[in-house]
């Protein structure tokens, strides 16, 4: 059995896991709930995001501009992409964008692999994230505490932007009836531009933030997004509240499960998702009828 | 006799031009590209390709999870030679093929839950799984990150005559012979009436449910059998290799697979094999030359993205597309068949099997009631209907007409209250159920099979009630029920349609897809008829048409009009019930009720004088 220390320092771990987590999905999930779009290159938006969280880390070492470059980086490559490619897609099948997006993903991570080649890369440490913390039981990486502080205030800008905004409210409309919502005058394409730039923009930021966490990889983003799809089947499609209680349950599931034994980490997230599928089909926050 | 000829010859054509095919190329692919196995490789995938073919391209399900099963059909196959728990390789493949399937059933009973986006997320979920299952809990019998070495070939003896099957032409040999078998399997599955449920799945599941066919269960079958063929070539890429890598397992894997049949077009068969051809060939070529050696998936990723965006059908696709624009041809190569007998006695109710008593009614409804959240939409509702009853339902706006017709033809669970179809308590059964009991409707707005043409829709729904909710005739052709064909034409000739039969129903104006789809309602020969507004958006000389089909076809059914269009109701209904807010407000002969105050207070509103 494992000590009450190694127990709790691994709950911490699945709180930071589960932020992480909760950050990329919530992206995932607005656009699919608003655009009705799976974004399959949502994986390797997080990986495109780690990356340019490295080149500035690496030139300048300023781990805050890295921070709002990687945001505005991906939130300039979300609205290239809604624009040139996602918004022709909008009147197709749900399996043509799925498809497109996959094919966008794999170009995404054939780039990254041609420009900084297929090794990992080690992305240092900001100066103020290096040491450990006393929490008086036990002790705890200093970064990881940070991050998990960063990524909460995100969620929290995430929000406030989503519940107690004019363009949120449209947003939150969008999820429920794009339709009516563009019937009622609100110009619609407009709001899907600006939600995928935004949702793109999550999974980028955190991407940076887990950068130095470890090293990046062209295809680090793979199990991120199968991870996030997890969540998203859990939570509930298209629900915030869902993204975020279901990125924690899949981040706690995983390193509580390490805890035991790390080969079934994995395999519990999976049985968990087949569980609700059974007793809610439509997730803990999802509501019925929608896709 | 020469038509018959001529049958046949396009029923195997495809299957003659496949086994040329395999029988040229490799001496192609050995003197142009100076390698056999890049041929041998394009098989499986292309074995690979096709159970995913009848699954993505036919049945409309995009799975991202088929690596699971791929590896699965491998490593069990590897796993019973290399650690000698079998020794005949045949026995171990077909016991990696039934572990594929089963694991297939599991998968498929929990993914088939759900339809379109879910489905693809939940697949691909299961495909991770099993990577990861193999890669540790598993490592034991699979070798983990090492996969398993030294997977033999099979063999065969029949008397003095032995040969093994490794080394490059045997493992060709041995491949192909799987691919062809593979080929006129699917082929056989696509002609036959399950490919017709297939397709009709695609195109509208609730409708093909409705027209009587077990829409869960024929999904489950074609995702097992999309299971079994990509076991089938996971053994084959082990035994082929000598080796089964753990990579089989990847989503990568899947990722290959499904890029690789939409590359070489979906719904072709032989797509996933010219999509492989293209992907291997573009690696190995473009990995070749330097500048560009390590963006050979980067150029494979555009080319994909650009091929999604505006060529869609892929290249055999465009190539079919092509052809038929040039070569108009008949759809399903079926003569047609005008002189087929007046529709009076084929498209008669067919008689009911539980007939207990003389006096039974043909709809027993007994205080029936349904409700959305805090509105009573259907509040306490009886009806009694007799056989042969001509019955008209109306109503102002959300009195609960829809509903009710819901609620009779079982697509809607009942709150309360039981309906007895001819005897037979449906309260609890459901849509299709009902239909295999006489039960059809006809929808306000048009529920078709878009891409199908008239007389296939119609054949859709004959063979719902004629093979029953489930069967696995896979090697009866769907046009091979003389009975439903008559029926189908009979019908085709009684709509007014014979002139569009063949024609894909997208093509067709609003009126004849509106007699269609009273078509679709009739061509089970229900003797239980619901019509939900069948003239609504109809203009007055079309209403003419179909209120002269009605009386024509409602003869010896009992039916339930639903409609607004009171100068009809009043013409054709016998007996007439007037809902308001989910209540029976009035009932009798359209006399009775043209003069019934609460009626007009109803639909005027106020106190009438």
């Amino acid at each position: 059995m494992p000590t009450l220390p190694q127990f709790l320092s691994q709950a911490f771990n699945g709180v930071a896991l589960g932020c992480l987590l909760a950050l990329i999905s919530s992206g995932l999930t607005i656009i699919l709930g608003t655009l009705g779009v799976l974004n399959f290159a949502h994986g390797a938006v997080f990986m495109l995001g780690a990356y340019s969280g490295f080149v500035v880390l690496s030139h300048w070492g300023s781990f805050g501009a890295a921070l709002i470059i990687g945001a505005l980086v991906l939130l300039l490559f979300g609205l290239a992409v809604e624009r040139g490619l996602i918004r022709f897609y909008y009147s197709r099948p749900h399996e043509h964008q799925i498809l497109v997006t996959f094919g966008l993903g794999i170009m995404m991570v054939e780039a990254v692999r041609h420009v900084f080649g297929g090794l990992s890369q080690r992305v240092p440490l900001p100066s103020w994230g290096q040491g450990i913390v006393n929490f008086g039981f036990f002790f705890y990486p200093l970064y990881r505490v940070e991050a998990i502080g960063i990524i909460a205030a995100l969620l929290l800008g995430f929000y406030l932007l989503l519940y107690r905004t004019r363009i949120g409210l449209v947003v939150r409309a969008g999820i429920e009836d794009p339709l009516m919502v563009g019937l009622l005058g609100t110009h619609v394409s407009r709001v899907f531009m600006v939600v995928f730039s935004i949702g793109t923009m999550a999974a980028g930021v955190a991407g940076v933030i887990y950068a130095p966490l470890a090293a990046v990889i062209p295809n680090m983003g793979e199990p991120f997004l199968a991870e996030s799809f997890v969540v998203v089947v859990i939570g509930g499609l298209g629900s915030f509240p869902g993204a975020i209680v279901g990125g924690i349950v899949v981040g706690e599931i995983l390193s509580l499960t390490t805890l035991f034994n790390p080969a079934y980490s994995q395999a519990a997230i999976y049985a968990v998702m087949t569980l609700v599928l059974i007793v809610r089909p439509h997730g803990l926050f999802g509501t019925t009828g929608r896709v | 006799m020469l038509e018959a000829g001529g049958r046949w010859r396009a029923r195997w054509l495809p299957e003659l031009g496949i086994a040329i095919a395999l029988t040229v190329l490799p001496f192609v692919f050995e003197a142009g590209f100076g390698a056999l196995d890049l041929l041998t490789r394009v098989l499986i995938w292309g074995i690979f390709g096709l159970g995913f073919d009848l699954l993505f391209a036919f049945t409309g399900l995009l799975s991202f999870g088929q690596a699971a099963f791929y590896g699965t059909g491998g490593f069990v196959t590897g796993y019973l030679l290399t650690s000698g728990t079998l020794s005949n390789v045949w026995l171990a493949m077909a016991a990696g093929i039934a572990a594929a399937a089963v694991f297939g059933v599991f998968v498929g009973l929990l993914a088939l839950r759900r339809v379109g986006i879910y489905f693809a997320m939940i697949t691909l979920a299961f495909g991770e799984l099993s990577y990861f299952l193999e890669n540790s809990p598993l490592a034991t019998w699979t070798g983990g990150e090492n996969g398993l070495p030294g997977v033999p070939a099979p063999s065969v003896h029949i008397g003095g005559f032995s040969m093994s099957f490794g080394g490059s032409w045997p493992s060709y040999e041995l491949v192909g012979a799987f691919f062809f078998a593979g080929f006129v399997f699917t082929r056989f599955v696509v002609l036959s009436p399950v490919g017709s449920v297939l397709t009709a799945i695609r195109q509208n599941p609730e409708r093909t449910a409705a027209l009587g066919h077990d829409v869960p269960a024929y999904k489950l079958a074609v995702f097992v059998v999309a299971a079994a063929f990509a076991g089938c070539a996971g053994a084959l890429l082990g035994i082929f290799q000598s080796y089964m890598p753990p990579e089989s397992f990847a989503l990568d894997t899947s990722g290959q697979l499904v890029i690789q049949t939409v590359i070489g077009g979906a719904g072709t068969l032989i797509g996933p094999a010219v999509g492989a051809f293209i992907w291997l060939s573009l690696r190995d070529g473009l990995q070749q030359v330097a500048a560009v050696s390590d963006l050979w998936k980067f150029i494979l990723g555009a080319v994909f993205v650009v091929l999604i965006t505006f060529l869609p059908n892929g290249i055999v696709g465009a190539i079919f597309r092509l052809k038929s624009h040039v070569r108009p041809h008949h759809a399903d190569g079926i003569a047609r068949r005008d002189d087929a007998a007046p529709g009076g006695t084929l498209l008669a109710p067919m008689p009911n099997v539980t007939a207990p008593g003389a006096a039974t009614l043909a709809l027993d409804v007994r205080d029936i009631k349904k409700s959305y959240g805090g509105i009573h939409a259907i509040h306490g509702v009886s009806l009694a209907l007799p056989e042969g009853r001509f019955h008209a339902v109306i109503g102002p706006n959300g009195a609960g007409k829809s509903t009710l017709l819901r609620l009779l033809a079982r697509e809607e669970t009942l709150d309360a209250g039981r309906i007895f179809l001819h005897g037979k308590d449906i309260s609890t059964a459901d849509v299709t159920a009902a239909y295999q009991h006489g039960m059809a409707k006809s929808y306000q707005i048009n529920q078709l099979f878009p891409q199908q043409t008239v007389r296939q829709n119609l054949r859709i729904g004959a063979l719902g009630r004629h093979r029953g909710r489930w069967r696995l005739d896979v090697f009866r052709a769907a046009d091979g029920f003389a009975t439903v064909e008559e029926i189908v034409a009979a019908l085709v000739k009684e709509l007014g349609l014979t002139e569009c039969a063949d024609l894909a129903v997208n093509t067709l104006p609003y009126g004849e897809k509106r007699r269609l789809e009273l078509g679709l309602a009739l061509v089970s020969r229900p003797s239980m008829l619901l019509l939900d507004e069948p003239l609504a958006g109809l203009s007055p000389p079309e209403r003419e048409g179909i209120k002269q089909l009605l009386r024509n076809l409602g003869k010896g059914r009992t039916v339930i009009l639903v409609e607004h269009d009171m100068d009809a109701v009043f013409e054709l209904a016998e007996q007439i019930t007037v809902l308001q807010e989910g209540r029976k407000l009035a009932e009798g002969t359209a006399g009775e009720i043209s003069s019934n105050l609460l009626v007009k207070q109803a639909y005027l509103g106020g106190t009438m004088p």
